[in-house]
């Protein structure tokens, strides 16, 4: 028999499989855990339609809960609300930058309308907030390119220390 | 019994499937198109966006074939659909299946697609239907950062060296010819934007066209004129370019059935 907590607890050690420093909750892929009699029932949501880190979440989901003993484990995937990094905690921003990807910036994201003709707009403009440099804290930096290692990045360069680094996306 | 379908009535289960079937079957199809690109682009930086944009649109094809799929009956899964259909079964838009070319043309095609795909996804996160919603939800978020990337490089190319120009605009007007069938009214969509689960293509077309032309001449280039050409790649009618592309994606699956790895 496990409690919600001790479920809460376990699910602290499933971390993301490309970005090993946070854990799914951290990240805002867990949505819900909830026990229903026996089993505890898991609602995660992706990240990015083809985020392929998905299966192995799941699957270290299961291994994790079944651990700390629960007797069946359901995990369910849900598309709504769409994940934003706006559901990423303080906390997990800290590991992010010490980990030496740059956080996102916040903006936009949720489920506001922006219309093409201001998608288009605002790409060079560049009217939001100045990335900082991970490694050496200095706002001047640049984009090298809108997509980066992963789904869930962008690479940059600091030029202060002429170091690159990743930006987690807004999203 | 008769039927009658008012504005508030949930859609038709078959009509969802054969919407989500012709949007999935247009992701799925150009990623494979992208996929082309890998190790081939001009820099590794683009070799590395083309195919997160090809993941992307692959994570969309997965969710709106497993909704079509799950709607039919009897249910058939996203593997059936992707690899157990033959070239008439197929549903994308003719403009998804055209030969990538160069990257002039590659990054034309791209951009008039994602550039229709952003009011798409945001007009179709509105519906009635809450799979069709929750799919679009996620996938407008990726196509503002696809039509970004394709706009940067389109003004890149038309309005860089008169090499670059030439390809950019040579292949804008090859693709060009079959914009006008992702607006073409057909029934099931007509049936649907009548029970408020998906935006009206008459209504995204002045957008589109609004926002095309203003990167058109950012990027010096000129719009094409308007060619009527055959279409029917909803109706499973399909271009030469198609079956040899088909044959690539499906071989492996249909030569170890069930594999997975
Ligand atoms: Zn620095």
């Amino acid at each position: 028999m496990i409690t919600r907590a001790g479920a809460l607890h376990a699910l602290e050690s499933v971390t993301d499989p490309e970005l090993p420093v946070l854990t799914i909750a951290d990240l805002g892929i867990l949505r819900d855990v909830r026990i229903d009699g026996d089993a505890v029932v898991v609602t995660i949501t992706p990240t990015y339609s083809g985020c392929p880190a998905m299966a192995e979440i799941r699957s270290d989901v299961v291994a994790a809960l079944t651990r700390a003993g629960a007797a069946a484990v359901t995990v369910d995937t849900a598309l709504a609300p769409a994940w934003t990094t706006d559901w990423m905690s303080q906390q997990a921003r800290d590991k992010l930058r010490a980990y030496g990807i740059s956080p996102p910036t916040a903006g936009p994201s949720g489920p506001v309308d922006i219309p093409l003709s201001a998608v288009l707009g605002s790409l060079g403009a560049r009217g939001r907030a100045a990335v900082g440099c991970p490694q050496c804290g200095s706002p001047d930096t640049e984009e090298l390119s809108r997509f980066g290692s992963t789904s869930c990045k962008s690479l940059w360069r600091c030029r202060s220390c002429r170091e690159p680094f990743d930006l987690f996306k807004d999203h | 019994m008769t039927r009658q379908t008012s504005r508030n009535e949930a859609p038709a289960g078959a009509d969802v499937a054969t919407y989500a079937l012709g949007l999935g079957d247009d992701v799925l199809v150009l990623a494979q198109r992208l996929s082309e690109w890998t190790a081939r682009a001009p820099q590794l930086e683009d070799d590395v966006a083309l195919l997160n944009i090809a993941l992307d649109l692959v994570g969309q094809a997965r969710n709106l074939l497993s909704l079509a799929g799950g709607r039919e009956n009897p249910g058939r899964t996203e593997d059936d659909l992707a690899f157990w259909r033959d070239e008439t079964e197929f549903r994308n838009a003719q403009i998804m299946e055209l030969d990538g070319g160069d990257f002039g043309r590659t990054i034309a095609r791209q951009f008039l697609v994602s550039a229709w795909h952003v009011p798409l996804w945001d007009g179709l996160r509105a519906s009635t239907d809450p799979d069709l919603a929750a799919i679009a939800g996620k996938a407008v978020k990726e196509a503002r950062y696809h039509v970004g990337y394709a706009r940067h490089w389109l003004v890149r190319l038309g309005d860089g060296t008169p090499e670059s120009r030439r390809r950019a605009q040579a292949g804008l007007e090859d693709v060009w010819p079959y914009v006008g069938e992702l607006f073409e009214p057909d029934p099931v969509t007509e049936r649907l934007v009548t029970a408020g689960a998906a935006p009206d293509p008459a209504v995204i077309e002045p957008v589109w066209r609004e926002a095309v032309e203003a990167v058109l001449a950012e990027a010096t280039l000129a719009v094409p004129p308007t060619v009527r050409r055959p279409t029917g790649g909803r109706r499973g009618v399909h271009t030469s370019a198609f079956g040899p592309l088909l044959a690539q994606m499906q071989h492996l699956h249909r030569s170890h059935p069930g594999a997975s790895w």
